[in-house]
């Protein structure tokens, strides 16, 4: 019978199941980071257990690392605590650690795919949420609480039940200028951020297909932002030339053998789903939200919500208090909100691709004056190095940006990257919640290329008729 | 794990859509090592005005809600961020029962990894409650586990669905780790059989 890529990968690290109990499913690899892990490692200090597969662990330090200066000490003395349990436990536990000093550093979501140790087929958890990331590649992945950390320490498999699948079909091609974060933001608008719950998706379609690695990483990257745990891309050509030659790839099998293999987990010809949305990636337009949930969004030809026209009341209730957080009128066009700040990162739009189409917009141009700050946070070590090979942080420097070591910044704002009260940004992360940017800052998610745009004009402005300078 | 069984307490109501994990416990405080203490930051942008005063428009610093250990709130609760630190504030706070018409998937699951129940209630019930909460000074449910119900102070009783694993676990405030070494010589076979030396 055919089967989707969801399926194949259940009933392949199926370990034990029983009638009316959750399955005992093998996880394959798992990613462990400095905010999540300390209670599970203490948990298993008490218990007296191991970690039963130390090498199939990895771990890095992400979200409360400075991305200035890493020569000076962190001057937040309970970031450097938390940083500091995790090189330790790691030390204690025998599990690989890429600290803030290693090249190999950076967020974990973007260094798994990098180096090649998140491949098609595995099973992936992380205790983070954005997990779901490593999908792009044909992967299970999805994020577990710290208690579950801890399950897959100490025996490797987690207990999970089957979930719903839902296929997203995005056909036909986008528009210049139209991104996969604007792909994945439409999403969300349409079918709302719990749309998704209870489901795995499986993202399809001609636009899909046409995106690069990076490009499917953003869009599985928000998959909990609609209320999925995971999100995924069956793999294909794309995916094969993306992980040929990645360090960690195993070394007991050539990479046409590995190709081979990887290939059978691509969702069958004829397999059904649960569920089907479909979208034309020709309708969709450069997104920005205006509210305090992902869901608040709308085109760049829009405009914020009139309240008498939403006619279901909770959902009334809600535009109104974001829009009050937001300090946003009725009816106002998404054209005409000003910024004083921009942000460019995040395990969402952090990668080379995302750092190139910043760089394409910003290139001979300068900031505008009423832009207090504009940053630019590469995804990784490596990242960063191959943006300054291409000479891009010349060109964010030169248009009056800041260039900065990698790590999570401000998309949560556990470092010193933190927005004022009254700021307003625009950011390429993944959350515009109340206060995660820093309390009482004003979050607005959009593409790189949009938030290059914004901090250029101070405002937002349509970005598929920009003037490119070459 | 602590057991649940039965719990009689006092309702609180937090009447809005969508409450993200952010809101539940903001990033600050997720930098401590420890699985104890978050009680106090709860909700804490919402709960507090500057210099730690408590904010008197947010509902549940409302003297009638103190003490409460039922929490009452919209759709979509707990969305966002899988930090556990979530549950573990809201549990340290003192709620154990979290009623709502649905809940964001990962954060529901952490509740129970907690001892705490979460429960799916229809809108047009959980609206009801929401009416009554606000009527009725000290209002008390009954959220009785093994029979699945939620009884009412005038007697009436909401039955609810819940996983009857996780039902199994919570009753007997069984530890999942346990449980799982028991098929221990199946995962082994597994990676036998797979390769994983």
């Amino acid at each position: 019978m055919a089967k989707n890529i969801y399926e194949k990968i259940w009933d392949a690290h199926v370990v034990h199941a029983e009638e009316g109990k959750d399955s005992i499913l093998y996880i394959d690899r798992h990613y462990v980071h400095e905010v999540t892990s300390p209670q599970a490692f203490e948990g298993l200090r008490l218990a007296g257990r191991t970690l039963r597969r130390p090498e199939l662990t990895f771990a890095t330090m992400d979200h409360n690392i400075p991305t200035t200066d890493r020569s000076k000490p962190i001057d937040d003395p309970m970031s450097k605590k938390q940083v500091e349990t995790l090189s330790a436990n790691c030390k204690e536990f025998g599990v690989r650690c890429f600290d803030m000093f290693d090249s190999r550093s950076g967020i974990v979501h973007v260094i798994g795919p990098e180096l090649g140790l998140t491949r098609p087929g595995m099973t992936i958890v992380c205790g983070d949420s954005h997990t779901a990331t490593h999908g792009a590649m044909g992967a299970l992945a999805f994020g577990i609480g710290t208690s579950e950390v801890e399950h897959v320490m100490a025996t490797q498999t987690l207990l999970q039940k089957r979930s719903k699948t839902l296929n997203i079909r995005v056909n036909g091609s986008l528009p210049n200028g139209v991104t996969a974060k604007d792909i994945i933001l439409a999403i969300i608008g349409k079918i709302g951020t719990a749309g998704g719950t209870g489901y795995v998706i499986e993202y399809t379609g001609d636009a899909i297909r046409a995106l690069s690695m990076e490009g499917r990483m953003t869009v599985c990257n928000m998959s909990i932002e609609a209320g999925a745990r995971a999100g995924l891309v069956s793999p294909d050509e794309t995916t094969f030339e993306y992980l040929k030659g990645r360090e960690y790839l195993p070394k007991d099998q050539s990479e046409d053998e590995l190709v081979a293999e990887w290939k059978n987990w691509a969702s069958d010809e004829g397999c059904s789903y649960d569920k089907v949305v479909e979208l034309d990636a020709a309708d969709i337009q450069p997104q920005v939200t205006w509210g305090t949930s992902p869901g608040m969004v709308t085109g760049i030809e829009g405009k914020t919500p009139v309240l008498s026209e939403v006619s279901n009341d909770n959902e009334r209730l809600a535009a109104e208090k974001a829009l009050a957080y937001m300090d946003l009128a009725e009816g106002l066009p998404i054209q005409n909100i000003k910024i004083n700040k921009m942000y460019i990162g995040s395990c969402t739009n952090g990668r080379i691709e995302d750092l190139r189409e910043a760089a394409k917009v910003a290139k001979g141009y300068k900031k505008c004056d009423s832009i207090e700050l504009a940053l630019i946070v590469p995804g990784s070590q490596q990242v960063k190095v191959q943006a300054e090979e291409e000479g891009l942080d010349k060109i964010f420097i030169d248009a009056g940006f800041e260039w900065r070591e990698s790590g999570c910044s401000m998309c949560l704002a556990m470092n010193a990257d933190v927005l004022n009260p009254g700021d307003r940004c625009a950011a390429t992360s993944n959350r515009n919640f109340e206060g995660r940017q820093g309390k009482g800052g004003r979050t607005h998610l959009v593409s790189p290329a949009m938030a290059a745009a914004a901090a250029i004009c101070g405002h937002f402005t349509d970005i598929r008729t920009w003037e490119y300078k070459s | 794990m602590k057991p649940f069984t039965t719990l009689t307490g006092i309702v609180a109501p937090l009447e809005a859509l969508n409450v993200d994990t952010d809101q539940i416990i903001p990033k600050q405080f997720l930098k401590r090592i420890e699985r104890t203490g978050y009680g106090k930051f709860l909700f804490f942008d919402w709960r507090y005005l500057e210099g730690e005063t408590p904010n008197p428009e947010f509902e549940l610093n409302a003297p009638r809600y103190g003490g409460a250990s039922i929490l009452l709130t919209k759709e979509n609760f707990g969305c966002g961020s899988s930090r556990e630190h979530a549950p573990w504030a809201l549990d340290d706070y003192g709620f154990r029962c979290i009623l709502a018409p649905s809940f964001a998937d990962i954060f529901f699951n952490n509740c129970f990894n907690n001892g705490m129940l979460p429960i799916v209630l229809p809108i047009e019930t959980i609206e009801t409650l929401f009416g009554e909460v606000r009527a009725t000074e000290g209002y008390e449910l009954t959220v009785d586990l093994p029979e699945q119900k939620i009884v009412k102070p005038n007697g009436e009783s909401i039955a609810f669905e819940v996983d009857p694993f996780k039902k199994h676990c919570l009753l007997n405030g069984l530890d999942q780790i346990g449980l799982t070494m028991v098929h221990e010589e199946k995962i082994a076979a597994y990676e036998k059989k797979r390769g994983i030396a």
